[in-house]
């Protein structure tokens, strides 16, 4: 632990800190282009100039100074204030002055930081350089006249993201950054770079001269695009949610967003339901609410109403359904929508137990079906990470593309059973070996193996449980708490046969299973579950209520409403506290506080944000075989998992640009 | 400065290009050159298999060579490197042509030393030969590129040509290298100036003199 003095104040600082986070610690600010936390050290912009004794009587770049024993370090000489001048001044030589039609411009660091440590005006009176655009996909807008060069795009899509695309091509002042070919960028996570880009050089395409920063309304949410629950800034201007932007949280998503959870929001506001609608003779035509009701209702349902949870719902909708259904006398509660029926006698044998900040440090990983890259993009990262400091990755499945070496064991399950030495060697010699068990496994029933094998390879032990299930849905874990969970599965709600199935968002179900019931579906979007729907109640989807959601991990959190539901529709919990006075039951609760009390006293975990505790594995029954083939992963396309995505423009396009390979011809800008 | 943008990605290209392959001989210096790293870093050779291909083409075209881009796709498969990366190295350095060139590759240094010492009467010379800068001359056999600083100041100028260096040139001296070169001959590289051998000062030593044919002591004089 050397120690620095930082204009004469003494500090301790980690072993291998550098001079900028010597400098950090002691609570200077330091301005920087190139550097970021969680990339590679480039030291190519010298934004961070500070004097440093000993050493050669000039300015050093600090962010690539390893801090030593006895530096005095001065970030206030005149000095450090010229060369921060001079490098300013030389950055903006070739930058161009069009901050009034940039995007950035109220979020550029450039900006920011000419404003605090550049000079008053320009002696500049050459010509500017000037770059072409550069297409990189449907996501990024570029306009690299503005680049500076700090590489920061070039080394995240390397080394975070794994996908070497984007390249700094030509030298010195001709440098330009592209993708290959200006292919579009094409995975999952591409749009953060657009978050890196310290200037309007990368900029988001779907937002473009959308809004200014500063009229936006900002408010935390969580991203429902997966079951990774990352976390979200939703920016809404009006009743419309403008964009979502990843906030800071090292234990989910690091500062990263998949760029489904990023860009699905433009679905808000298309095929949005915002009417009540009956079918009548076969067809659905628009109603008022009491009738709604009163349709319901004249289906008599009793105790012969089952509800079914979809993949986007919040804890306290489906408190509220569950409420009702126990106070008509029904517990046909489900969210398993695609017919999955694994055990869930104990949630730590389906929960992700290692957490994803944990899942870095393990040190061998068996990935039993599924597509981590397109199921949890930011699991994938960690998954990366974890290869990068040395971790063995095989994967039980169909091939699909990972971004980091792994070895594909088939797609046959009763690999399992006996599995190959190598992979055997890896997991005995392995200090924090880890399973991971996808939604394709978890249909084919390899739930029972799989915790056969954490019991022999010995999974959880001191301080490490390297059990793993990793969900897809949003409400998955929350579902599960709840109780929407039948012994068969989807399949015993309909061997009921209820008169009355309320659809909570409802959208991969296969509804010719419930030909005899009332259909009622309470959600957002004219999806597949409205179509099949008898009665539509229109609701409010993640950015129009508040809600709890648990990850993967287990992990609760909050999400807060940022806009109001479109037209008609209502928060869902209100829907369904009116619904319980048309069928003439008491559910307990009259406001959105005494909902959520309710639900806590139940599950007291859903009270407290963080990690909810599932207790220990089950025994797991070691003669648990897994049989059958991995035919496919659930997910077909990554942009068009859920309604809001299906019913995004910008989703569309990159579906059938990146997925489908459809050439999409530029419209002249 | 020559066009740096790489030959545009056309059929035309691909179906020329599309199924380069090194020939026997090359794959062995290939496989030398990747064997000079340790394994799993068979990237490092990148450069030196850019030249080798680079070579290969200017042996199939007979010119000094150039990278299309299906060959340098076939550079970063054999590398297994993501191709952006051989990408950002081929258009890094100047010696890699992005751009087919004619058969002799005719490099002027126009740099402050070269020009006091009169390049730009070299670059009236090969234009009047039909040469014009970033272009293949009619003929197909040059191509003038100005390049910066060569490290030859004491022989300036100097022009390089292909793998050679021509120095202390006159218009007439470029010209008689020139000549022999399209009548396929190899003149003689390096130093144009007659009775000098390398970049020794021409007409004798001007300092240090003392020390032209053994070791002096130079110390006790200062
Ligand atoms: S495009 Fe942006 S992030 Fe990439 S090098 Fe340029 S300034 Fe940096
Ligand atoms: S931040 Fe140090 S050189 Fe860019
Ligand atoms: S200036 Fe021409 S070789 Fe140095």
């Amino acid at each position: 632990m050397p120690k620095v003095t930082v204009d004469g104040q003494e500090i301790e600082v980690p072993n291998g800190a550098t001079v900028l986070q010597a400098c950090e610690l002691a609570g200077k600010e330091i301005p920087r282009f190139c550097y970021h936390e969680r990339l590679s050290i480039a030291g190519n912009c010298r934004m961070c100039l500070v004097e440093v004794k000993p050493g050669p009587p000039k300015p050093q770049a600090s962010c690539a100074l390893p801090a030593t024993e006895g530096q005095e370090i001065r970030t206030d000489t005149p000095m450090v204030k010229a060369a921060r001048e001079g490098v300013m001044e030389f950055l903006l030589i070739n930058h161009p002055l069009d901050c009034p039609i940039c995007d950035q411009g109220g979020e550029c660091d450039l900006q920011d930081q000419s404003v605090a440590y550049g000079r008053g005006g320009s002696r500049y009176e050459e010509n500017k350089r000037a770059v072409t655009e550069k297409y990189m996909g449907p996501l990024i807008k570029t306009v690299m006249t503005r680049c500076i060069h700090c590489t920061r795009c070039v080394r995240f899509s390397e080394e975070i993201a794994g996908v070497d695309e984007i390249g700094a091509l030509y030298r010195g002042e001709d440098m330009q950054i592209t993708t290959y070919l200006e292919q579009a960028a094409a995975h999952e996570l591409s749009a953060n770079v657009i978050d890196l880009c310290p200037v309007g050089a990368l900029t988001s395409r779907p937002y473009a001269f959308e809004a200014r920063p500063w009229e936006l309304k900002k408010t935390l949410s969580i991203d429902v695009s997966d079951a990774v629950g990352a976390n979200i800034r939703l920016d809404s201007r009006g009743r419309e949610v403008m964009r979502a932007l990843p906030r800071i949280n090292d234990d989910v998503n690091e500062e990263w967003l998949s760029d489904k959870g990023r860009y699905m929001v433009d679905g808000l506001g298309a095929r949005r339901l915002d009417k009540v609608w009956i079918r009548k003779s076969g067809k659905l035509q628009a109603a008022s609410w009491d009738e709604a009701f009163k349709a319901i209702a004249k289906a008599k349902p009793g105790a012969s109403i089952a509800a079914i949870a979809g993949d986007l719902v919040d804890c306290e909708t489906m408190y509220a359904a569950k409420a009702l259904l126990r106070a008509m006398g029904s517990d046909l509660l489900e969210g398993r929508q695609t017919g999955l029926s694994y055990d869930t006698g104990s949630l730590a044998a389906v929960n992700f137990n290692s957490t994803f900040a944990g899942i870095e440090t393990a040190d061998a990983i068996l990935i039993v079906g599924s597509h981590v890259r397109w199921e949890a993009p930011l699991v994938n990262v960690r998954l990366r990470k974890a290869v990068k400091r040395g971790a063995k990755v095989f994967i039980v499945g169909p091939e699909w593309e990972p971004t980091y070496p792994a070895t594909f064991l088939g797609g046959d399950l009763s690999v399992l059973n006996k599995l190959p030495k190598d992979v055997t060697d890896t997991f005995k010699g392995a200090e924090r070996p880890a399973l991971i068990l996808g939604g394709a496994g978890l249909g084919k029933g390899a739930l029972g193996a799989c915790l056969a094998l954490a019991d022999k390879f010995k999974l959880v032990r001191d301080g490490w449980n390297g059990f793993n299930v990793l969900h897809m849905a949003a409400s998955r874990m929350g579902g599960l708490m709840l109780g929407y969970a039948q012994p068969g599965g989807i399949g015993d709600i309909a061997k009921a046969a209820p008169k009355v199935v309320l659809a909570l968002g409802a959208d991969e179900v296969d509804w010719s299973a419930f030909t005899g019931s009332l259909k009622v579906y309470i959600g957002h979007h004219g999806d597949k579950g409205a179509h099949a729907a008898d009665v539509i109640l229109p609701a409010a989807s993640f950015a129009e209520k508040d809600g709890t959601y648990v990850n993967t991990e287990g992990r609760v959190q909050f999400a807060e409403k940022a806009v109001f539901a479109p037209g008609d529709a209502r928060e869902d919990w209100t829907i369904l506290r009116a619904l319980a006075d048309a069928l003439g039951v008491t559910v307990g609760f009259d406001s959105f506080a005494q909902l959520q009390a309710a639900m806590i006293a139940e599950v007291p975990a859903l009270g407290e944000e963080g990690l909810a505790s599932y207790g220990a594995l089950p025994k797991a029954d070691a003669k648990a075989k897994a049989e059958g083939e991995i035919a496919g992963y659930p997910i077909k396309d990554f942009y068009l998992t859920n309604p809001i995505a299906r019913a995004s423009a910008v989703m569309q396009r990159c579906s059938a640009e990146l997925v489908h390979g459809e050439e999409i011809a530029e419209a002249a800008e | 400065m020559a066009d740096r943008t790489p030959a545009p990605d056309t059929p035309e290209l691909r179906a020329r290009w599309g199924s380069f392959a090194w020939t026997e001989e090359n794959r062995k210096k290939a496989d030398w050159h990747i064997a000079k790293y340790p394994a799993g870093r068979q990237k490092s050779a990148v450069m030196p298999l850019l030249d080798l291909a680079q070579r290969q083409v200017g042996a199939e075209t007979d010119t000094q060579g150039w990278l299309p881009l299906p060959v340098i796709e076939y550079v970063a498969a054999h590398l297994d490197m993501p191709v952006i990366r051989v990408l950002e190295v081929a258009t890094f350095y100047f010696m890699y042509n992005l751009r087919p060139v004619g058969k002799f590759h005719v490099q002027v240094c126009g740099t402050t030393p070269c020009m006091l010492r009169g390049s730009d009467a070299l670059f009236e010379t090969c234009k009047k030969r039909g040469m014009s800068k970033g272009h293949v001359s009619a003929d197909g056999l040059w191509t003038l590129t100005e390049v910066e600083c060569m490290g030859n100041c004491a022989t300036a100028p100097m022009v390089q040509i292909n793998d050679d260096n021509y120095e202390d040139l006159t218009p007439e001296r470029l010209d008689a290298v020139l000549d022999a070169l399209a009548a396929g001959q190899q003149p003689k590289t390096g130093t144009q100036e007659p009775g000098r051998h390398t970049s020794e000062p021409a007409g004798g030593p001007t300092t240090l003199k003392a020390m032209v044919s053994a070791n002096h002591d130079y110390r006790g004089e200062w």
